[in-house]
């Protein structure tokens, strides 16, 4: 008898996979860029609320990052991005957007300017020939280090109180899209006040030699605040609850798309204050302008749906019954608004103004389907936004 | 306020075509050349005293009469120094081949009985397959999937063209045209000189071989190009003819020595160019004669393109393999076999599509081939004053010397030179006695001397994939480029390069029609 050779792992661990193997009772993962990831570890709601009342901890090392350096740095951002990049300052982070030539949009993600020429790009998604092809005739270095840095998310009102008790010293005084580096066991450990929940809330980046006390640290600091450790479904409630979009969920990444309508514009994900039209050359920034001159084709829109079913992937029609206007793309029975949220994309020309809009959902009641008619109406976006996202010092509670 | 409604970048025949067209609509034009003379890379140099060659382009098989007639080349000293050329495929056992319009088949006669047959059915054919295609040269390319009604009509005017060649001919057309030419003269002839004369037409300066695909399409882009004219030799060589040109567009001012060192672009529209000295020279339009890539990567720098569009540019095949060999010759060899005149014909050294396709295998390695294809011509037979009395020049282009060589060009140069000079000494006897001087340009030298990158006469390659709406990339195949006020008028344009002189007419009757007049 030979023994079969093994299979090589199709999937990896985190640099923090002990301690979320450990904690993950509930047995539920998902793959993210090739890792394994905890969709749940006890029960999604107890999560959830952690995010809302108290700290949940995220591991969210899979995000891809890029290091891009070089005297070309700005000029090469911003002829990538979609905002003014040169606006950002060093210790600053932004949320940003890039295009193809078309003016459809790639992916989204968070840029850090660390120094005055070296900045990190973080994405849901790879797209490292797009960035090597987009440096050519600028003077920057691109290094993909996913691999390099591991990445905690800690969100909730008393993500600050748990830092502190950490032992960041002044990490009060750290304000909303900036960066601190800190000293954590002898490693630099950078903390930015950002995240995907709309909630107080903070990133923290380190080697991942340094993960596992790092992890162990913050569980310690955070267990009379309430820390928890929080899977992908908890998030997916909260950035729904935010009004977040998700590439490849609530628009194709047009990198992706076969079908190349499938494409949307900044401005048709309601995202045109990411675009500065007169900032010099950009990608996509002539098809932007003649979107502008001619009109979006789509608009994403939030909604406030009747009725407490969600309308995941319901269709929008204009009038009872009546014609169909677009899709609803993520969806949610938002636990802290008590609200059916939804995010939709409508076709410009048929939405009108956007008045008198109807799902269509679909609901099993064991096993019998049955067709809900609910009215809709056009929520503003973040949909939950509290005052303590935005204060500094943050409230201890 | 500019001074200038266009600049031009580069005074090659494209330029100059460009140029004259501008300047006789009234446009105030400037030519900015780098070189000490305009001409670009149809010019006549003198490589060794008292020796004058056709520095690159040396056949004239291209040239659109229109351009003829409309600029009046004619009253500004264009003429022909001998038109009709006849080919001469050299064999190595003496047993050449004239192939001339009329007496082809006679000739063909003595080698195969069947070929002399099959001949003119073969050149009738592609000929009709040609002409429908010709009157698409002299045009803007059309977009697809577009509403205007101008790409309409000429996209439906090319499937009636193809469609209105009957049945038949419409169907074998579709056969034939991604077809190789190694396959289409082998299911057509039987002997291999004659093979070799069809395929050397297919495959000359292209990075092809008889084997490729598509390379029945570069031959009937070649024979719609020549239009049913032949080819011919200018008075005074290449240069007698960009002289003409220049002459013509005498409205416009042509700067030699001006190098461009980049394009300015203002709230991204193109507004001049700035020189290699500093000097700014305003424009209300650019119009680059230059290749593509050095157009859009070096010139106007991809900070005012999108990266698709970069990566489309730097997709762009463009790396040559056609070198040029010059030979000063103190008198030439009697050769056995040829008849009086011969010799002043277009002589090819392509002995049949096996000694093609090897001498092209060695370039898909980056190696020179050892027995190379060579088109050679010695215009001092019919121009006298390119050598001292008694004294020849000849000219060739010697394939494959590829650009992206294995080893470097430099400690490369004196063999491939020796290869290529045996293989005409196989084919002539006695040549080499004659030589007196010799040059050997590879890609890297032409890239050099005439400012094309990748040493590619053609500004990229002539296929399928690189012709009409593709031409040199979508988004720039209609001579605008993304970048407002910036043209192209060059051979990466549509209809491509061979000095026809049509990308720099097409570009000028492309912006008269879509640009506001002075």
């Amino acid at each position: 008898m030979t023994t079969p050779a093994p299979v090589p792992p199709a999937v990896l661990g985190t640099p923090f996979d002990t301690r979320t193997a450990a904690a993950n009772g509930a047995g539920e993962w998902s793959r993210w860029a090739g890792y394994r990831t905890a969709s749940v570890y006890t029960l999604t709601s107890l999560e959830h609320a952690a995010v809302r009342n108290t700290a949940a901890l995220f591991d969210i090392s899979p995000m891809i990052k890029y290091r891009i350096a070089g005297s070309d740095a700005v000029p090469f951002l911003d002829r990538l991005l979609t905002r003014n990049v040169g606006k950002i300052a060093v210790g600053r982070a932004a949320y940003a957007l890039w295009c193809d030539d078309h003016g459809k949009v790639i992916d989204d993600g968070t840029l850090f300017r660390l120094e005055d020429g070296v900045f990190q790009l973080n994405a849901q998604e790879r797209h490292l020939p797009w960035l090597r092809d987009s440096a050519i005739g600028f003077s920057i270095t691109i290094a993909d280090v996913t691999d390099t840095i591991a990445a905690l998310a800690l969100q909730g009102p008393t993500s600050c109180a748990v830092l502190k008790a950490l032992g960041l010293a002044g990490i009060e005084t750290l304000k909303p899209y900036r960066l601190e580096t800190f000293d954590f066991a002898g490693e630099p450990l950078v903390v930015s006040r950002t995240g995907y929940t709309g909630d107080l809330g903070y990133e923290l980046w380190i080697a991942p030699a340094k993960a596992e006390a790092l992890w162990d640290a913050l569980m310690e600091a955070g267990a009379l605040h309430g820390i928890t450790p929080a899977g992908g479904q908890a998030l997916e409630l909260a950035r729904i609850e935010a009004g977040f979009i998700q590439t490849n969920v609530d628009f194709m990444s047009i990198d992706r798309a076969l079908r190349p309508s499938r494409g949307r514009s900044p401005f048709e994900l309601g995202l045109g204050w990411l675009v500065d039209l007169e900032k010099g050359h950009f990608n996509g920034r002539r098809a932007l302008l003649a979107e502008r001159e001619a009109g979006s084709r789509y608009r994403l829109v939030g909604l406030d749906v009747a009725h407490n079913k969600p309308a995941a992937h319901a269709l929008i029609y204009r009038g009872r019954g009546g014609r169909e206007v677009g899709s609803v793309t993520s969806a949610a029975w938002s636990p802290t608004l008590k609200r059916n949220l939804a995010l939709a994309t409508l076709r410009a020309d048929r939405a009108g103004d956007g008045s008198d809009l109807w799902a269509d959902i679909y609901v099993a009641k064991e096993l019998k389907w049955e067709k809900i008619r609910a009215t809709c109406r056009i929520l503003e976006r973040p949909f939950f936004n509290p005052p303590r996202r935005w204060a500094t010092p943050p409230a201890d509670r | 306020m500019s001074a200038y409604d266009a600049a031009i970048i580069g005074a090659g025949h494209n330029g100059l075509v460009c140029a004259a067209y501008l300047a006789r609509a009234g446009w105030r034009v400037v030519v900015l050349e780098a070189a000490d003379a305009p001409g670009g890379a149809a010019t006549t140099a003198e490589f060794s005293p008292g020796f004058r060659v056709p520095a690159c382009a040396h056949l004239l098989h291209a040239l659109h009469p229109r351009i003829v007639r409309d600029l009046k080349l004619a009253r500004h000293g264009y003429a022909l120094a001998a038109s009709g050329l006849a080919t001469i495929a050299l064999a190595a056992d003496g047993r050449h081949l004239r192939l001339a319009e009329a007496s082809a088949p006679s000739a063909i006669r003595a080698r195969s009985a069947a070929d002399a047959e099959a001949w003119p059915r073969l050149a009738a054919r592609l000929g009709r397959m040609a002409k429908a295609l010709a009157p698409f040269l002299a045009q803007t390319a059309p977009r697809l999937g577009t509403d205007s009604w101008r790409d309409r009509m000429t996209l439906g005017r090319l499937g009636l063209a193809i469609r209105r060649l009957g049945r038949e001919e419409a169907r074998e057309f579709l056969r034939i045209v991604g077809m190789n030419v190694a396959d289409l003269v082998e299911e057509t002839f039987e002997d291999d000189l004659v093979r070799g004369a069809v395929a050397c037409d297919a495959v000359l300066g292209a990075r092809l071989g008889p084997r490729s695909p598509g390379s029945v399409f570069t031959l009937l882009y070649r024979i719609a190009h020549q239009g049913g004219r032949g080819v011919a030799l200018p008075k005074g060589g290449m240069g007698g003819l960009t002289r003409a040109l220049a002459d013509a567009a005498s409205r416009a001012e042509i700067r030699t020595r001006a190098p461009v060192a980049r394009i300015v672009v203002e709230n991204d529209r193109a507004v001049g160019v700035a020189l290699a000295g500093g000097e700014v020279v305003p424009a209300r339009l650019v119009v680059s004669s230059a290749d593509p890539r050095t157009t859009f990567l070096d010139l106007l720098g991809t900070a005012h393109l999108d990266t698709g569009f970069v990566r489309r540019v730097r997709n762009v095949r463009m790396n040559g393999v056609a070198a040029k060999l010059h030979l000063a010759l103190d008198g030439l060899p009697a050769v056995a076999g040829l008849e009086a005149g011969d010799l002043g014909g277009r002589l090819i050294v392509a002995p049949g599509v096996d000694a093609i396709e090897r001498a092209f295998d060695a370039s898909k390695y980056g190696e020179v081939s050892a027995e190379p294809l060579i088109e050679a011509v010695i215009p001092s037979l019919h121009d006298s004053g390119l050598a001292p009395a008694g004294k020849h020049v000849l000219s060739a282009i010697v394939q494959y010397v590829p650009y992206d060589l294995a080893g470097d060009w430099e400690a490369l140069r004196e063999a491939a030179m020796n290869r290529a000079i045996d293989r005409l000494e196989g084919v002539l006897p006695g040549l080499r006695g004659h030589v007196v001087a010799a040059e050997m340009l590879g890609p890297r030298d032409l890239e050099r001397r005439f400012r094309m990158a990748g040493g590619h006469w053609h500004h990229g390659e002539l296929a399928l994939d690189q012709a009409f709406m593709l031409r040199p990339v979508p988004g720039a195949a209609q001579y605008a480029t993304p970048v407002a006020g910036l043209y192209l008028c060059g051979a990466g344009g549509h209809p491509g390069g061979g000095v026809s002189g049509l990308p720099g007419f097409n570009a000028a009757r492309r912006i008269l029609a879509t640009e506001e007049r002075p």
